[in-house]
């Protein structure tokens, strides 16, 4: 049994196990935690086999799963410079998850542990999978227990919005299926290496109206799900009403899900779908980067802030793969890793406010500085990590995907960068009338953080200093990979160029192929 | 000679006092924060014995920082003239100016956390002067923007400085959009950030070629300097920065970090020569700023607003000797009033302090005699930025103001006409302070020698600076220009003289006259000593539309009412309606639901399964 396999395994029976320990005890914290460490540090073993080969797939298992006459379904795993760092941040915010679970969580803790080792076995799942088939039951697998996290353990409000969330979510892969089940019946086989091989070497020709029709179906899932403008209304909903550990884990790894699926399927199975369609993604992204940015702004939540924060600079991951360039789909991968550890810490931060106060509004905040000048500190940091600091992580990303995407067109990064100024306006302000100014009786005696509460953030904000000083560590696996992707689905900027001129157009095309 | 080690040791010393701060007592913090300053000067001076004399440039590799494609980014470090003058007067001025925070800083809370930023600033003003590169710099660029941030914000129970800080941070950040552009432009255009190379390519590459592209990069790189150096029409923000204590307004807010848009202009000096409609941009924003400033400065009653228009103002000047090519005329300036204002900021420090935090020059008067060594100093100080034949800022200026008369004549008049006006309201606020007779009610009492020692460094430098020629020292890099004309020093002298005069004039033999002067000049006077209301237009015409919009227009209006209401639940509706035949499952039980996706993806399989058989 491969590494990968045993790190995809041990989510599931740690699940199992939790699920049968006592009710009203401490076991199931216990198994929980003791279950996401042993994978967290059993992911830590890919990491070599990957680096050594960062563009081709490692520590691979491939065997039949369902396997009927005419229909395979294999159980396909492996991971690459991209879903290695992916599968790491998962197997690293468990644990995380898991800790401030303990606090944040008020009742059913085993049912909920449970359901956390459920979502990081879909969430392993998802960014491992090499057959489209295996990729979409992980996807749903991950849903699943999130939309019970909502529902089961939310705000006042959970129930409109896990059903609101479930069935964005729910319409979206729908759309994703029926595209896995066409390319299916058109390429004969589920497996993503071997389509990708019959592509290359031309065995499966798609037209470009298959690929459109591919690539759309594909979108659909992933913008919801990333979100895309103007696909994100689920999710400052969701992300308010979640409790605090799932609002942790939807922002810092959920979302990098649809993100994921962009870079890794999208722009590879349907190219020329991709092509077509990157004028009008790109005009979405850039709504979304000023979009989400102005409406945090002037949100009177502190959760709903962070919340369109993250549809901001989820548009900047997007742009950043759809400059299809080098620097972008590098930056891309880079600011979902940061964007995870920064937006989750702020995320767990609030939490820990919303603990402590019973409220998240604004309004009902001011001067906790005073009490609390840990908390100060530690949001402080994330907060600087989230508007790109430099020598923070989000800054690598952003400076990438921003420099793909001048490298494209200048005029993108004109439009995006506005988001930059932007992010420190409703940061700053956030923080002002939430953390500075006079203690009001309100606030006085505001707890400070404890060790407890320290532990989980103290590795993520080390993290956010490493991956924002020393990128050499992740950079040259993860734009091995990008290369790889980029080659592979000749994006080449050369390719591009043709691409964008349509009398040659269709020549072109049977050219490259 | 390791480069990296100079800003590293302002680091540990963010490090020790950040981390362990609270529980160390002040004397050591003390020999923690000034200690790593003092090495890092140390090591600066023995590094350039070392080098002496620095024909060419040093440059060292530290490690790869980002690598992506054909774009890759050292972490690369390197010294030459211009960066030796930088080095020095940041750690020199540095020193000093920790060194008086010690008493400064006494008697206020937040001790550690004062002199760890302090560090920090130093750390990443530092960087910025060695970097090697463009986005080298700009870490350094947004380093001392954060710094100068906590620094602002340092009293942050009180909303005036909360609200400062705020505004210091973002308008900056309008600055760094420019800069970032130019950063972004310049990699698509030369593929490098690299100093050396894109000096390389530039020389090689056919002007009309260059042109156009240039222009564009160094006007984005022209936006972030006048964000950082608070110029026209980003300069809003450093007056509003004086809410900082003023060790802060020293050493961030005068002698270093606002000059860093001068410093990367001179680096950046060899794009600027190939775009000259950029050069003159910059030459006229420079001289507008002066002028401008200049005149805002008059009404100003709060010292350190005075001190704080006269940095924007004395800015502009630099910019105007940068934009007319006269780099060295530029970084010379830059130098002398790192001396000058410095030390009118620990003056006026010293003023406050000694008043218990009296800023007003209203309810001060007559403290010559009670604070002899501020008095002394700071009228030294108040000679050089006047213009006052043989100190500090006579050369500099004199330096400026010649490549303006060389240049265009209007451009000249204005700005001698300026250094009229700065000699006059630098030495009202002088008059105001330190004669005729005292109109508060503090016991005004000298300040302690921690404070007055580096008070006298800095009124010796301010005094002889103007002998340390920073041209001919940069001439290698930045050629002298030939002619030497001695009419625009003899105008600009006599201007700075007649503002001296006319200042005593009304401060100190005739005060009635002021008021008359005040109030024969009416509505103008009102318009000036409102600051053009600017501020007001900003928030006006950008900050509440923006909130405007965002609020009622996308927030109420898209989100929640064409997305939300109109899209996805007008969509649902549509479901609702085939969805009535289905009923029974939505039983809100969220079991239930989760069963029925069970078996929803058991019958997705199952169908599959069969679709797959029938082939």
């Amino acid at each position: 049994m491969s590494l990968l396999a045993f790190v995809l395994a041990i989510p599931l029976i740690g699940f199992f196990a939790v699920l049968f320990t006592p009710r009203e005890s401490k076991t199931g914290f216990t198994v929980a935690l003791g279950a996401s460490i042993i994978t967290f540090l059993a992911s830590l073993g890919l990491i070599g086999a990957a680096l050594a080969n960062p563009a081709s797939f490692s520590s691979v298992v491939n065997q039949p799963w369902i396997d009927s006459p005419g229909l395979q379904i294999r159980f396909h795993i492996g991971v690459d410079g991209i879903s290695l760092w992916l599968v790491l941040l998962t197997t690293l915010l468990l644990p995380i998850g898991i800790w401030i679970s303990r606090d944040l969580i008020l009742e059913r803790h085993k049912t909920f542990f449970a359901l956390l080792l459920l979502f990081e076995f879909g969430l392993i799942g998802v960014f491992s999978a090499l057959d489209l088939f295996a990729f979409y039951v992980f996807w749903e697998v991950a849903l699943v227990p999130m939309y019970l996290m909502v529902g089961g353990w939310g705000g006042a409000r959970r129930g409109p919005a896990a059903i609101k969330f479930f069935t964005y979510t729910m319409a979206g892969s729908v759309l994703m299926l029926g595209s896995i089940i066409y390319i299916h019946s058109q390429a004969g086989t589920f497996d993503y290496v071997d389509i990708m091989n019959a592509l290359q070497a031309g065995r499966v020709v798609l037209s470009p109206g298959q690929q459109l029709a591919i690539f759309l179906g594909f979108f659909a899932a992933f913008a919801v799900k990333t979100p895309i403008f103007p696909f994100h209304t689920w999710l400052p909903d969701t992300y308010t009403q979640a409790p605090a550990p799932a609002t942790f884990l939807l922002a810092a790894v959920m979302s990098k899900m649809g993100a994921y699926g962009l870079i890794r399927y999208s722009i590879t199975l349907a190219p020329i779908g991709a092509h077509r369609c990157t004028s009008w993604i790109i005009v979405l992204a850039i709504i979304g980067i000023v979009y989400g940015a102005l409406l945090a702004l002037i949100q009177p939540n502190i959760k709903r802030l962070i919340a369109y924060s993250s549809v901001s600079h989820l548009g900047f991951v997007v742009l950043g793969i759809f400059a299809l360039d080098q620097q972008g789909a590098d930056g891309a991968v880079y600011q979902m890793l940061a964007h995870g550890l920064s937006t989750g810490a702020l995320f767990i931060l609030a939490g820990y406010m919303e603990q402590r106060r019973q409220s998240l509004e604004i309004a009902d905040y001011g001067g906790i500085a005073t009490p609390a000048p840990g908390l100060a500190t530690a949001f402080m940091i994330a907060l600087l990590a989230s508007i790109g600091l430099p020598v923070l992580c989000n800054f690598i990303g952003e400076y990438l995907i921003l420099q793909g995407a001048a490298i494209s067109h200048f005029s993108w990064s004109v439009y995006a960068a506005i988001g930059v100024i932007l992010s420190a306006a409703y940061m700053l302000w956030m923080y002002q009338r939430t953390f500075l100014g006079k203690t009001t009786d309100r606030t006085v005696g505001f707890a400070d953080l404890t060790g407890r509460e320290w532990a989980p953030l103290l590795p993520m904000i080390l993290l956010m200093v490493w991956l924002g000083t020393y990128t050499q560590s992740f950079m040259p696996s993860i734009s091995a990979a990008t290369a790889h992707l980029l080659d592979q689905t000749n994006m080449s900027n050369e390719y591009r160029v043709q691409v964008a001129q349509p009398a040659k157009h269709n020549v072109e095309l049977a050219n490259v192929r | 000679m390791t480069l990296w080690l100079i800003p590293f040791f302002p680091l540990i010393g963010f490090l020790l006092n950040g981390l362990f701060g609270k529980r160390l007592s002040k004397p050591i913090i003390n020999v923690i924060a000034i200690g790593s300053v003092m090495v890092s000067f140390l090591y600066v001076v023995a590094l350039l014995f070392k080098l002496w004399p620095l024909t060419t440039a040093y440059s060292e590799h530290d490690y790869t920082w980002i690598q992506s494609g054909f774009l890759n980014i050292g972490f690369d470090l390197f010294v030459d003239r211009l960066t030796a003058v930088m080095l020095l007067v940041v750690t020199g001025v540095g020193l000093l100016i920790h060194t008086y925070a010690i008493g400064y800083m006494e008697h206020e809370g937040g001790y550690h956390r004062f002199f760890s930023y302090f560090n920090l600033f130093m750390f990443f003003m530092l960087i910025l002067v060695l970097a090697s590169n463009l986005l080298v710099m700009f870490v350094g660029w947004e380093g001392v923007g954060l710094c100068s941030y906590l620094l602002v914000s340092f009293y942050f129970t009180e909303d005036f400085a909360t609200n400062a800080g705020n505004k210091a941070f973002i308008v900056n950040r309008i600055g760094d959009f420019g800069f970032s552009l130019g950063i972004f432009l310049t990699v698509v255009v030369f593929k490098t950030l690299d100093f050396g190379k894109l000096a390389a390519a530039v020389q090689s590459m056919p002007v009309e070629v260059g042109a156009g592209a240039l222009t564009a990069i160094t006007l984005l790189l022209f936006v972030g300097a006048t964000g950082k150096s608070a110029q026209i029409p980003l300069y809003v923000w450093l007056p509003d920065a004086m809410a900082g204590p003023t060790p802060v307004s020293a050493l961030i807010h005068a002698a270093t970090m606002v000059t860093a848009g001068v410093y990367m202009i001179a680096r950046t000096s060899f794009l600027f020569d190939h775009a000259p409609s950029a050069m003159h941009v910059v030459a006229v924003i420079g001289l507008l700023t002066a002028v401008f400033a200049a005149t805002i400065g008059i009404t100003q009653n709060d010292i350190k607003k005075v001190f704080a228009y006269s940095t924007v103002s004395q800015l502009g000047y630099m910019f105007l000797g940068v934009g007319l090519g006269a780099y060295s005329a530029g970084i010379f300036h830059l130098m002398t009033h790192a001396f000058f204002k410095a030390l009118l900021f620990l003056g006026a420090g010293s003023v406050i302090h000694g008043l218990g935090g009296e800023q007003d020059l209203r309810h001060m008067g007559g403290l010559r005699k009670v604070m002899p060594i501020t008095f002394y100093t700071l009228g030294i100080a108040s000679l050089a930025i006047s213009g006052f034949p043989g100190f500090s800022g006579f050369f500099s200026k004199d330096a400026i103001l010649s490549a303006a008369y060389t240049h265009s004549q209007w451009m000249f008049w204005i700005g001698a006409i300026t250094a009229g006006i700065t000699a006059f309201y630098v030495f009202r606020a002088y008059f105001m302070a330190f004669f005729g007779t005292y109109r508060g009610h503090h016991h005004p009492h000298e300040s302690p020698f921690v404070m007055t020692g580096p008070l006298i460094v800095l009124a010796v430098l301010a005094a002889v600076g103007g002998f340390l020629s920073v041209p001919n020292w940069l001439s290698p890099q930045f050629p002298l220009s030939e002619q030497e004309n001695i009419t625009p020093m003899i105008i600009s002298a006599t201007c700075g003289i007649i503002g001296i005069l006319i200042a005593y004039l009304l401060y100190v033999l005739q005060p009635r006259l002021a008021e008359s002067a005040k109030t024969a000049a009416g509505p103008i006077y009102t318009l000036v000593a409102n600051k053009y209301y600017v501020d007001e237009f900003y928030r006006g015409v950008i900050v509440k539309p923006l909130e405007a919009i965002s609020s009622v227009v996308l927030w109420r209006g898209v989100d929640e009412g064409i997305i939300d209401t109109g899209l996805v639940n007008g969509f649902g509706r549509v479901i609702r309606g085939w969805g009535s035949l289905f009923r029974q499952l939505q039983s809100g039980s969220i079991r239930n639901y989760a069963t029925w996706v069970f078996a929803g993806s058991l019958l997705v399989i199952f169908v599959l399964g069969l679709a797959g058989g029938f082939r």
